[in-house]
């Protein structure tokens, strides 16, 4: 009778928690990918992250900015501090003024943020045809569907079917809600060249990059999921301790 | 009065500090020997747990409010630097926002459970009152907090909430232009939020003082729903309830543990991760679950003000359920239709809360407007009527007539108790 009605309670607890999913806004049928991330023990795939990066790095960032990412963070994917110093190294940063009042430009640093591609969100409007490429910082958690719709967007361009009109610039997409989308096709087979020998197909960027912003958008992931193991297995036998105890106390009590 | 207290604490600094400020005779008194209803199930943990829930949120919150930057142009990032520089940030902030949704969970659990055993009828009609008002005041404050990080749902929600406002006649658009501080929302109604925001749970401490010290008063109800006769009904609070409380506390510590380590975002809308940005509407403006159903009333009834009268009404209403539900019998165990009416209400509210989540258009128009219909239908007609015409079943006699079954013996106390019994009837 008590463990049912045990069982009862954290149902009753865990119910409401699930009920907003069955609420949830009808989202379009999205294909679903396994992802290295995903599942309470994943971890972001380190080769496949980094390979994210070099696209990010050769094809995103030409439009996106990453405002809220710094080169250090590069270490959660697996780049030594050589290396990351290196990457930050190969931008030009504003370095204030100097001794002399006048401003001046160094290279970048590991404690720097990513360098923005546009001045400013009025310039990247004026640069990409009046549309504003989102930043990519938390872009992943921003999107109903997460990493499955940004994959299935990457790969999801298309002739429009017959008969749709399509605006002036927009281009099709399977994914995009309205399937008008204003950036053009970013990735294509070959688009960038992996030193791995991983062969860079549509798909394998897009599944490279999708790891990678998944992981800009959650660096703190496989911390917390280690975190929440110990957690889980503590509680659990707390739970158990706290049980015992309760029925110890009122064993003599008839109720 | 004045007078110094006679303490029976036989250690020295306790028994100098008792005999001039009685704390711990007080608390020995309402926490320690006081005398509670042996019959007590799980559904009596919620109370405790809520107790211990705004208390994370305040430990949690304090924390937060040392890193973020009550600043339109500096809030957004602000909490995205606490989720990635700030040590354990992360794990402050997922607290704090799942932290809310379980206070939710418990506390209508905890309304539930006061609805289905009557606990709200006399003489405790005073304790359920203060109880809405905390209701009241949680809303408010999780509102506000939910404005604060500055994503495009916080701005689009504080919006459109503090724009029901302008329904009242007269005074309406004056006391929006009050509520941002502005013309429109901006910089001044981000600060005051956060500033009531800061302010609103320690207001929260205060009314569930006043909540508990009512409730110390009438003493609790319990699933029979019956007065307690004799001594043998009761148990002290401590050890039997400490002890039942903890294993509530431990389950619940393990749902929290489960949302922020494993899904910390599953509760949240994507569209907070987006900026907020005053020239551009989310295609959907949807509160966070906990007010769908009331967000489901207000949509249901194709008129501003009679929307938000009928929202708000939805509250209010509960500040006079005392005196609606018109049955002398308490627990719904002995009301068979009452029992009914009460899942059916569970189940309304649960489809409130589905139509909110959805665009108001097609059949979820139909089911908005019927749900709500029966909503105050329940209340207002339903269970005035059944008083009057309710065949309720017998109830027991006391608390441990129906414990003992026939058996004979108590708790350890029962002995005793037993003997004061029969000196005092």
């Amino acid at each position: 009778m008590r463990p049912v009605a045990l069982a009862l309670f954290a149902g009753l607890l865990a119910g409401p928690a699930l009920v907003p999913a069955a609420f949830a806004q009808d989202a379009a049928d999205l294909p679903k990918q396994n992802w290295s991330f995903a599942g309470p023990f994943g971890t972001y795939d380190r080769a496949s992250a980094q390979r994210g990066f070099q696209v990010y790095k050769e094809v995103c960032s030409a439009c996106h900015s990453m405002k809220l990412v710094h080169y250090r963070d590069l270490s959660g994917i697996g780049f030594d501090a050589k290396q990351i110093a290196a990457i930050a190294a190969t931008v030009e940063v504003s370095g204030g003024v100097n001794d002399d009042g006048e401003p001046f430009n160094r290279p970048g640093l590991p404690s720097d943020m990513f360098k923005s591609p546009f001045a400013n969100d009025n310039a990247a409007r004026a640069a990409n045809n009046g549309a504003l490429p989102p930043d990519q910082s938390v872009l992943l958690n921003a999107r109903e569907g997460g990493a499955d719709y940004i994959y299935d967007l990457l790969t999801g361009y298309a002739d429009p079917p017959a008969g749709m009109t399509m605006g002036d610039g927009m281009n099709y997409n399977k994914y995009f809600p309205g399937h008008q989308i204003a950036m053009g096709q970013p990735l294509h087979d070959d688009q960038v060249v992996y030193s791995d020998g991983t062969k860079a197909t549509i798909e394998q960027e897009a599944r490279d990059v999708t790891t990678f912003l998944a992981f800009v958008a959650n660096p703190e992931m496989e911390e917390r999921k280690r975190l929440g193991a110990k957690a889980i297995i503590f509680l659990a036998l707390l739970t158990g301790v706290t049980y015992a105890v309760k029925r110890r106390v009122w064993a003599d009590v008839d109720h | 009065m004045a007078g110094l207290h006679n303490s029976e604490f036989s250690n020295p600094v306790i028994n100098w500090i008792d005999t001039r400020l009685p704390i711990f005779t007080m608390m020995q008194k309402e926490y320690g020997s006081f005398p509670t209803p042996k019959n007590f199930n799980y559904f009596w943990n919620f109370g405790a747990l809520a107790t211990v829930n705004l208390l994370l949120m305040i430990a949690t919150g304090v924390f937060l409010a040392m890193n973020y930057t009550p600043n339109t142009s500096m809030a957004f990032e602000s909490v995205q630097r606490i989720m990635r520089d700030v040590n354990y940030g992360w794990l402050l902030r997922y607290l704090h926002s799942n932290g809310a949704s379980m206070f939710f969970i418990v506390v209508y659990i905890h309304i539930f459970r006061g609805m289905y055993y009557g606990s709200y009828k006399k003489p405790r009609e005073l304790l359920w009152i203060l109880g809405v008002v905390i209701l009241l005041l949680m809303m408010a404050t999780a509102f506000m907090g939910y404005v604060l990080p500055w994503g495009q749902m916080s701005y689009w929600g504080a919006t459109v909430i503090t724009n029901l406002f302008s329904a009242i006649p007269l005074v309406g658009d004056s006391i929006v232009t009050l509520l941002w501080g502005g013309f429109s929302v901006d910089n001044p109604t981000l600060n005051r939020f956060f500033s009531l925001h800061y302010l609103m749970p320690f207001v929260l401490i205060a009314v569930v003082f006043l909540h508990v010290a009512a409730l110390h008063i009438t003493g609790s109800n319990n699933p029979l729903g019956i007065d307690v006769k004799t001594p043998q009904d009761t148990l002290p609070f401590h050890p039997y309830y400490t002890a039942k409380d903890s294993v509530g506390m431990c389950v619940w510590a393990m749902v929290l543990a489960a949302l922020v380590f494993f899904a910390p975002n599953f509760l949240g809308d994507p569209a907070n991760f987006i900026p907020a940005n005053p020239l551009q509407t989310p295609a959907e403006i949807v509160p966070e679950w906990y007010f769908l159903p009331f967000y489901a009333i207000l949509r249901s009834v194709p008129d501003k003000l009679g929307g938000v009268s009928m929202m708000f009404g939805s509250i209010i209403v509960l500040f006079i359920l005392p005196w609606l539900d018109t049955s002398p019998v308490r627990s719904a165990r002995f009301r068979p239709i009452y029992r009914v009416l009460m899942w059916v209400l569970v189940i309304d509210l649960l489809a409130l809360g589905a139509v909110g989540a959805h665009r108001p258009e097609g059949i979820w128009v139909v089911i908005g407007r019927a749900s709500t219909a029966w909503y105050f239908l329940h209340f207002l007609v339903l269970l005035p009527l059944l008083g009057k015409f309710e065949k309720t079943l017998p109830l027991p006699d006391s608390i441990s007539q129906p414990v003992l079954k026939g058996g004979i013996g108590g708790g350890p106390l029962a002995g005793a108790a037993a003997a004061q019994s029969m000196e005092k009837n």
